[in-house]
């Protein structure tokens, strides 16, 4: 029997603000006055009405909710209903909470025969139509992943109660195993590579993304086994071989770099500073594992990885965003034999706002994009639910604008994690899976979502991007399984080893681990699904969220089975290590894979890359005449890409754990700090800073100087807040567009070996890094021309150091009045690409007038500043420290200004290094440059600390409001007050809240 | 000299589905001079009678269950559904009991105190710090008055009807008012963060020895958590400590008071 329940708050509902506010923003023909928001639980079972009106009292709280069965809630007026649910077979968490207390408050068998489905109904009054209702709910849901149903009023009437039918999933009976014949001709295999397989129903089943050659060898190899690869085979190779796996434009040989750019510049760069440190070394796993590991202390590491989760991001954004994050705090859990994940970090790169234009993905204008809002919305939110849920704090993010990507949002997700060096007894960082150990899934269970994700982010999105490559993170599962595993099962010695099932699902995971003992033999009829009727290739590659895979011994198993039975986590055997060499897959007694190993994972050919350079040329944008910039720094000041992002960071949740030193919000001001700290041991005073930067905007000009400027800024961000730069390292994320395009190639080259040179130069290794390589966009805009959007090539560096006592931290922010205000480094002509070019160039007539100056980094000199700023903040001589980065000076004045909400008097006269200009000393981006403030007692300490590095004392901290800058004549350049540059930094923020 | 032979008052953090405070909270009690044991639900479950053996019992902070169906709410009936006889024996005793945030939730769900806790006024989660009064009476707040602590909620507007409160003022059991104190003067910020009836942050029942609130003590225990550190560290070198650490001491206190 099905059942519907509806849970209603009795009083006044807080959530109805938002909606009312978003709803009144769609431009609707009428208006909307009043509405309900009703937790519907659809729920199949065969309960007596006694027994589901005990179910419906536990989902309701009588203080100030009311539920009733079969029959909608009595509501005042109403005339329309909207009706938001997931379409089959999404993840429903919700759902999966009631069915568990159903079953516990019933006290009924786990598999009792029990579905709950849930979905959101908002009754709506007000003089709206038809038309104003379709707006609404389409701007409630996403049709990839939910449904939307509306009704009027009179059509419910009858029955008063919405109708019962159970969003099951129905899979067509399908042959499970296809034999895909590849003797056919090239335009087939090429057809295979890009669009799929055909399945028993004549449609393709999705890109393989395996090119014409990766399909000839593929051919080769069957041809000398004497038989057709079955569909398994394929799309298991397809997984594997994916750029998203396999990276193979860093792999690959390109012009005269015949290692390829991954073991040239980057773990060649990593060798030789780890050669340079000798003892000091402090890099202990580095690129082999999920995240990368550092010494935190004697008896601690803390490991860091960042991922990017852009494809998925661009069709689902919460979706997108919540597996990005749950999906990094694995490659912690995955980390050796399973790290403590204890800080999350994000980064987001969104078009424009306030940009409406509709663009779609099909010439037939049927597939429309998400607008920059909605997708901004959804992935904020998506972070915020992902990290909030999962109890790590989110320490540390930015937010990115810009119409580039529009086409494709970046989302950059990062997780630190803390973990034991030894445990028990053996170094934690090393793991292998024997062979006769069980290969043992633990986890959420498996559906259709997810397929076809690793290899739809190797290609650009268009009309043929498939659907079915979202899924939704469900961080409560992975919490628990998270706590069994790190924090229960890991020192009980209960595994031998542990990894993340991300892209390619356990087709990747399982062959990965198997490459440690040499084989494995999976049963795939054993792996857990979430409904019948998946064929065994989907199981295979499905990227179904939260699970993990291990290699259990046999004689532990029961022990390990029973304590995650008892943490509420799903543990099962789906096969058994060995040493055949071979990966085979059985379902239901067949075999259905057998590949050798040493195919599967070095099979892929190598394919030479050539690149060809490419200049590019910008003029320079009209200046201002005159000597007040006044107007132009307020400008600058509440552009959204210098501005605050409050409304973002007091979302997430910063301070569980009790770790929080310097928080993302800073002073009294509030303004976001450019490096965090926190305290991941609480037993020790240790602190572990991580900042991180990027200039997307250089690229257009130069990527070898974007990439030096991030470098060096992101160390920069992080020595300012009190890390020490013997003991930083660095993390590489590289989002490109085109990637095969031989001037975007080149453009590559010269930012990797901008990050062999300036790593090398500053002595911090990378430890961990990740490319996503095709971030273009091919649709049409709403005439049906063509459109293609490219992000520019974007290099973020984050940086993690760990710093030997967390009390000598230091924020941004001006302290207090009479305090000494000095800038240290050098200021040179380097507006090119700045935020301030871009502003003049928005302004102006021609729009790509951004310059060509971009700033350089010289090491050598910075490594002086930068080491004598650590032993200024070693011995507390320093109020504050600001790096400076976009927007230069006169914005990392303002920043210091606000977040002190002190005024200042600065004078330009005595700015070292090469300016002519005003603006050159305002808003020069000139890199290795920091500002400080310095207490009277302190100044001669400070000053002899500082002696032969290039700074200047500029100005003093007032106790007013004043906000004054005088030119190098001395003349007033800008006069503004703390309070107007307040309202200034937070006015986009507060308009996004 | 006469040996100490006090023994440190016995405390349990519940964990599991979510739960996620239980570690730093424990640090908290043990640093005071308590021994904290943290307990997954299920093997409370498995082994009700444990819950006798301890004084002080805590539900921390967290996301059990995802806040699905309603913060706290599942949690709570799980509890209930196994261990109510313990739960009411454990609190007939002369024990102690906080929930924290989320912990708050259950403990209103459970029934053991008073009222509900529903969405934000803005109906949007919300991290920052906001000063409390102390209006209440109770061994946990022994000796403070006013106390700044971060909150981290989406679900913390407390309800209570007009009667139940006037009752509760009378009985000094509503523990902490949102008041605008040091922080909210420092960084410009509304008092009451989440439109809770009458500014209520935490109330008390049981004759003061169980606590429900929606800040977090323990994510105040060292003074650098604090929004004020950088400042006031500039005038002198503080104490390392940080406020929220008085609630655990007065509790870890009040049994070894006992022993004296």
């Amino acid at each position: 029997m099905t059942s519907r329940l509806y849970v209603l708050p009795k009083g006044e509902d807080s959530r109805k603000g938002l909606f009312l506010k978003s709803w009144n923003s769609l431009g609707l023909n009428g208006k909307i006055t009043d509405l309900s928001i009703i937790d519907s639980y659809l729920i199949q079972s065969g309960f007596s009405v006694n027994e589901l009106a005990r179910v419906a009292a536990a989902f309701t709280n009588p203080i100030f909710e009311k539920f009733s069965i079969n029959e909608l809630p009595k509501v005042k007026d109403f005339s329309y209903i909207i009706e938001i649910g997931f379409l089959p077979g999404v993840t429903d968490n919700v759902a999966h909470t009631a069915r568990e207390t159903i079953v516990d408050l019933l006290h009924t068998k786990e598999n009792i025969s029990l579905e709950v489905f849930t979905s959101k109904v908002f009754l709506i009054s007000g003089t709206v139509s038809m038309e104003d209702v379709k707006k609404i709910a389409s701007s409630l849901y996403n049709p990839l992943i939910e449904q939307g149903h509306i009704y009027t009023i009179k059509e419910i009437r009858k029955d008063n109660n919405l109708p019962l039918v159970i969003p099951k999933v129905v899979l067509l009976k399908q042959t499970p195993v296809i034999n895909v014949s590849l003797s056919v001709s090239d335009e087939e295999l090429i057809k295979i590579g890009k669009e799929g397989i055909i399945g028993n129903d004549g449609v393709r089943r999705g890109p393989l993304a395996l090119d014409l050659e990766s399909m000839k060898v593929i051919q080769k190899h069957f041809q000398e086994l004497g038989r057709n690869p079955k569909d398994i085979e394929l799309e298991s190779l397809a997984q594997t071989w994916s750029e998203h796996c396999k990276h193979t434009i860093f792999a690959n040989p390109i012009d005269d770099i015949k290692d390829g750019l991954y073991k040239t510049y980057i773990k060649g760069a990593t060798n030789t500073i780890r050669k340079q440190k000798g003892k000091n070394d402090f890099c202990v796993s580095v690129f082999s594992d999920n995240s990368g590991g550092i010494i935190f202390d004697k008896d601690n590491l803390v490991t860091h990885k960042v991922e990017t989760h852009n494809s998925p991001s661009a069709l689902d954004p919460f979706g997108g965003a919540i597996t990005g994050i749950v999906g990094v705090n694995r490659d912690t859990i995955g980390f050796g034999l399973g790290a403590k994940p204890v800080a999350n970090m994000y980064g987001f790169c969104f078009g424009d706002p306030y940009d409406t234009r509709a663009l779609y993905k099909d010439k037939n204008l049927t597939q429309k994009m998400l607008p920059p809002k909605r997708i901004m919305d959804g992935v904020i939110r998506g972070v915020n639910v992902g990290g909030n849920c999962s109890g790590i704090p989110t320490v540390s993010g930015f937010v990115r604008y810009d119409d580039q990507f529009r086409g494709k949002p970046l989302v950059f997700v990062g997780t630190v994690g803390i973990i034991p060096r030894k445990i028990n007894g053996k170094p934690s960082h090393l793991k292998e899976a024997l062979s006769g150990d069980y290969v043992v899934v633990v986890g959420g269970r498996v559906g259709a979502d997810g397929i076809h994700g690793a290899t739809f982010s190797s290609v650009a999105m268009d009309s043929t991007s498939p659907a079915t490559a979202v899924q939704i993170g469900d961080p409560i599962t992975q919490k628990k399984l998270s706590d069994a595993i790190v924090k229960e099962a890991r020192g009980m010695d209960l595994y031998t080893s542990i990894t993340d099932n991300g892209a390619g699902g356990i087709s990747c995971s399982i062959a990965e681990m198997a490459k440690e003992c040499g084989g494995v033999v999976v049963d795939l009829e054993k792996v857990p699904l979430k409904y019948q009727g998946l064929q065994p290739w989907q199981i295979w590659i499905s990227e179904s969220q939260e699970r993990m895979t291990l290699s259990v011994p046999k004689n532990k198993w029961n022990t390990f089975k029973e304590l995650m039975d008892k943490r509420g986590v799903e543990a099962t055997i789906v096969g058994e290590f060995t040493n055949s060499g071979k990966c085979i897959v059985n379902y239901n007694g067949k075999e259905i894979m057998n590949i050798s190993l040493e195919f599967l994972h070095d099979g892929l050919p190598k394919k030479p890359l050539t690149s060809s350079p490419i200049a590019h040329h910008y003029d320079n944008p009209k200046t201002l005449s005159g000597v007040s910039r006044t107007k132009a720094l307020e400008e600058l000041f509440q552009d959204k890409n210098i501005s605050g992002f409050s409304f973002v960071s007091e979302q997430y949740d910063h301070e569980v754990q009790a770790s929080s030193v310097l928080k993302p919000l800073s002073g009294r001001g509030r303004i976001n700090t450019d490096a965090q700290v926190l305290r991941p041991v609480l037993s020790s005073s240790k602190g572990v800073v991580v900042a991180s930067a990027l200039y997307p905007s250089y690229s257009l000009i130069n990527t070898y100087h974007m990439a030096s400027c991030a470098i060096d800024t992101a160390i920069r961000n992080a020595i300012c807040a009190g890390a020490s730069l013997s003991n930083l390292a660095i993390l590489d994320n590289f989002c490109w567009c085109s990637s095969y395009d031989q001037n975007r190639l080149a453009e590559l080259i010269d930012a990797l070996k901008a990050c062999y040179h300036f790593a090398v130069g500053y002595g911090t290794p990378f430890i961990s890094g990740k490319d996503s390589m095709f971030n273009d966009f091919k649709g049409y805009d709403d005439k049906g021309n063509p459109v293609a959007i490219s992000i520019p090539p974007t290099l973020l560096i984050s940086a993690i150091g760990v710093m030997p006592d967390l009390n000598k931290t230091v924020s941004p922010e001006f302290k207090k009045a009479g305090d000494s205000i000095y800038l240290l480094g050098e200021t040179y002509d380097e507006l090119g690409g700045s935020e301030y070019y871009k502003m003049l160039a928005h302004n102006g007539k021609d729009k790509n007038a951004i310059g060509n100056n971009v700033p350089r980094v010289d090491s050598e000199k910075n490594i002086k500043t930068y080491k004598s700023l650590e032993k200024v903040i070693t011995k507390e001589l320093v109020s504050s420290a600001i790096s400076l980065a976009s927007g230069g000076l006169a914005v990392a004045i303002a920043k210091a200004s606000v977040g002190g909400m002190l005024g200042c008097k600065i004078s330009l006269k005595n700015i070292l290094g090469e300016i002519s200009e005003i603006d050159q000393a305002l808003f020069s981006e000139s890199q290795g440059r920091i500002l400080v403030t310095v207490s009277k007692e302190n100044i001669n300490k400070f000053e002899k600390i500082m002696k032969g590095i290039s700074y200047a004392k500029i100005g003093a901290v007032l106790p007013s409001d004043k906000f004054i800058i005088t030119d190098m004549k001395g003349k007033k350049a800008v006069e503004s007050s703390v309070k107007k540059l307040f309202n200034l930094y937070h006015n986009f923020s507060n308009k996004m809240k | 000299m006469k040996k100490n032979t006090i023994q440190k008052p016995k405390i349990i953090i519940m964990s599991g589905y979510g739960l996620n405070c239980e570690e730093e909270t424990k640090f908290a009690f043990e640093s005071v001079g308590g021994k904290a044991d943290i307990v997954h639900i299920n093997d409370l479950i498995t082994s009700p009678k444990m819950l006798s053996k301890y004084q002080i019992l805590v539900f921390p902070g967290g996301f059990s269950y995802g806040d699905d169906t309603g913060s706290g709410k599942a949690y709570a009936n799980k509890f209930k559904n196994h261990l109510s006889k313990e739960l009411e024996e454990f609190l007939s005793r002369d024990t102690l009991a906080i929930g924290i945030c989320n912990g708050f939730q259950i403990l209103t769900s459970l029934g053991v105190l008073p009222g509900a806790l529903t969405h934000n006024k803005n109906g949007q989660y919300i991290d920052r710090w906001v000063d409390l009064k102390v209006t209440g009476k109770s061994p946990w707040l022994s000796g403070i008055k006013k106390i700044s602590l971060p909150i981290a909620h989406g679900e913390g507007k407390y309800l209570i009807s007009k009667v139940e409160y006037k009752t509760m003022m009378k009985n000094k059991e509503i523990a902490f008012t949102y008041d605008k104190g040091e922080i909210c003067k420092f960084q410009n910020l509304e008092a009451n963060p989440n439109g809770a009836n009458y500014d209520i942050a935490g109330v008390l029942g049981y004759n003061g020895r169980v606590l429900g609130m929606m800040p977090h003590p323990e994510r105040a225990q060292f003074s650098h958590h604090s929004p004020l550190w950088q400042m006031k560290k500039q005038k002198s070198r503080n104490t390392k400590e940080g406020d929220g650490i008085i609630l655990f001491r007065n509790a870890v206190n009040y049994f070894n008071k006992k022993q004296k």
